[in-house]
């Protein structure tokens, strides 16, 4: 049946909360409305107000209090209402989420999750169509997962819960009213696997979140050219599945890391950098990026100048094939 | 006499504490001046009154959150000095691996649950445990130390506005010492208490407490365990107290004033405390007995923790990760 990438979260959460009563959900405007965009929709009706709740607007206290929680057996789920309103958190997600296991020597885990809907694409402003991921990828102690389909939003939600490590959860917005055939619940790869979403022959797109559906399309779109293009979705950036990268590049020669962030100083360049240390020999053009310019987000009419779409992806192709 | 359990010997181990911690900082700013150790520290001394007085009306399920200035607060949490030495010297057999060192002292068995170098940042965290203790229905409190100048920052108005709509059993005490790192508390805020006069902001109880008296920290301090426990909710607390030493170690603390200075040290806790058991018909010779025990413990605590072996580069990628290890981002 057709699932949208908001109820494949929703019932993730759903699940995971009837699995383990350790599970709290909670954030702003989370429990009575079900969050903006209705993710924990019917969630507190289901589970009760103590385990999915509205808090205060205030992002550093939502995820300085799941840390307490969760040094106490509890496993929470916050929710970020904009990827922007994560920056207020940022002191308690970067230096003592991310921190407290190492500093303790182990003995404190903390089993948290930090959902964060972001990315741009629905006519939004700076603020609500942020890809702050690089924050967040060059801090040791966080997981970093990044589902771009419904299935991989469900499985990996789901793995992120069990994970004894702090996870920061990259929900694509734009796609979360988008639809796969699914049956839930289902199993995908593991945190930490990426998969060849397409298999081709021509050049390798690397991508997540938002952008697996955009490399998807570029790939069809590209067959016009005579272009067979293989899409890798990371799925998840920390870890990050360089072997899997490595071997696509190996049959490719060639690679394009595709991902809606801006492309200087962002998540493509270590995968650029990783690609060029370990397929240097395979490759038949430099690794080539594709992303967002490195300026504050647009205003809305801009939005498609701003962000990567199957034109942009099509012409660093062709810059790669011609180089 | 009123306070404690309302015997002699009460107060005496209450002085022993203090003493224990005055020596551990004594003996820990030796060493920096020595250059035995690196970094930084927060020496505690003169604020002995606050964590011994508090420590003594909390129970095995309580737990307690502080700063970078810890090093009282785990002492007298019961946390083997030998260990909190060796996280000083950034040994293995320190309380965290010698991976926190000064301002980060953990220990999870003594409930001290994290020593936080960002200001403030603890307050939510500790808010955190509370609501896990209120849930789980265990009678715990949190107990959040930070100082003056954290009143100030974000967190702690989060922290407390959270705690007292949520209810929590949380105890939130300020060490006001009169000093944000350099600078005067006075000059950066608008009111006269720094922690108890933003309470009416929060629907918080609130009360200053003298902390330099053990004996009144207590009070209070029980005081506001009993309420978290009753499930009435949090309450504010501002120790008026100060530091004998600097800042931090490299901090002569010439800003304070002269005059202010000798004010404030002629009620040092243990000058207070000393007089108080005299009063009580303690001898001074038994006192003095205290100090030479106490004494010797801590300088076998140092010996016990200069033996120790240091860390080695491996233990630097060990617990990065509960799952995969950290080896790979390198």
């Amino acid at each position: 049946m057709a699932v949208t990438m908001a109820q494949a979260l929703n019932t993730a959460l759903h699940d995971a909360m009837e699995a383990d009563d350790r599970v709290v959900v909670y954030g702003e405007d989370v429990g009575m409305l079900g969050g903006v965009f209705r993710i924990t929709d019917k969630l507190q009706e289901r589970f009760g107000a103590t385990r999915c709740f509205d808090t205060p607007l205030a992002e550093s206290g939502i995820v300085g209090t799941a840390i307490g929680m969760a040094m106490y057996g509890y496993r929470p789920v916050v929710e970020m209402q904009f990827d922007g309103f994560t920056y207020p958190a940022f002191e308690q997600i970067t230096s003592h989420l991310a921190k407290m296991r190492n500093r303790s020597r182990g003995t404190v885990t903390l089993p948290v999750v930090v959902r964060i809907p972001c990315g741009g694409g629905i006519g939004a402003v700076e603020h609500h169509s942020e890809s702050p991921e690089s924050y967040f990828t060059s801090t040791a102690g966080l997981r970093i997962v990044a589902p771009g389909v419904p299935g991989d939003a469900y499985a990996l939600l789901r793995r992120a819960i069990e994970s004894a490590d702090p996870v920061v959860f990259l929900e694509p917005k734009r796609r979360y009213w988008a639809k796969e055939d699914l049956d839930l619940p289902i199993e995908t790869a593991p945190i930490g696997r990426a998969l060849v979403r397409r298999p081709g022959r021509t050049a390798t797109l690397v991508t997540y979140g938002s952008m697996v559906r955009t490399c998807l399309e570029a790939a069809e779109a590209a067959q016009q050219e005579g272009w067979d293009l293989e899409v890798v979705d990371l799925r998840t950036l920390v870890p990050l599945d360089t072997d899997t990268v490595v071997d696509s590049v190996a049959r490719t020669g060639r690679a394009l890391v595709v991902h809606e962030a801006q492309v200087f100083a962002g998540f493509g360049a270590e995968v650029a950098a990783r690609v060029g240390e370990r397929a240097f020999y395979h490759l038949e053009a430099p690794v080539l990026r594709v992303g967002a310019y490195d300026i504050p987000y647009p205003p809305a009419k801009l939005e498609h100048y701003h962000l990567p779409d199957v034109d942009r992806v099509l012409d660093a192709v062709e810059q790669s094939l011609e180089y | 006499m009123t306070a404690g359990n309302g015997t002699v010997q009460w107060l005496h181990d209450r002085y022993a504490d203090m003493r224990r911690i005055r020596r551990f900082e004594d003996i820990t700013y030796t060493l920096f001046r020595r250059g035995t150790l690196d970094g930084t520290a927060h020496m505690a001394a003169g604020q002995e009154a606050v964590a011994v007085g508090a420590r003594a009306a909390l129970g095995a399920d309580d737990y307690v959150f502080s700063t970078y200035r810890c090093h009282h607060h785990v002492i007298a949490a019961g946390a083997p000095m030998d260990r909190c030495f060796a996280e000083l010297l950034q040994r293995r057999t320190g309380l965290c691996g010698g991976k926190g060192g000064s301002m980060h002292l953990t220990s999870v068995e003594h409930g001290v649950m994290g020593s936080y170098a960002i200001v403030g940042s603890q307050l939510p965290i500790a808010c955190g445990a509370a609501w896990s203790a209120h849930i789980r229905g265990t009678g715990g409190v949190a107990v959040a130390f930070f100082g003056d100048g954290a009143t100030n920052i974000g967190a702690f108005h989060e922290a407390l506005n959270l705690a007292a709509v949520w209810r929590l059993p949380a105890v939130f005490v300020c060490e006001n010492n009169l000093y944000a790192e350099f600078t005067a508390i006075a000059t950066s805020i608008n009111v006269e208490h720094p922690a108890y006069d933003r309470a009416p902001a929060y629907g918080m109880p609130a009360a200053i407490v003298d902390g330099n008296d053990v004996e009144a920290v207590h009070e209070a301090v029980a005081t506001a365990v009993g309420r978290a426990r009753d499930g009435d909710g949090p309450t504010l607390l501002e120790a008026k107290t100060y530091r004998r030493y600097g800042h931090s170690r490299i901090d002569p603390a010439d800003y304070r004033p002269d005059e202010e200075e000798e004010t404030w040290f002629a009620r040092d806790p243990l000058t207070v405390t000393r007089r108080r058991l005299d009063e009580l018909g303690v001898e001074a010779s038994r006192v003095d007995e205290t100090d030479e025990r106490v004494g010797r413990e801590v300088d076998e605590a140092l010996e016990t923790a200069m033996q120790a072996p240091e860390p080695e580069v491996g233990d630097a990628f060990a617990d990065v990760y509960a799952e995969g290890g950290a080896g790979w981002r390198s």
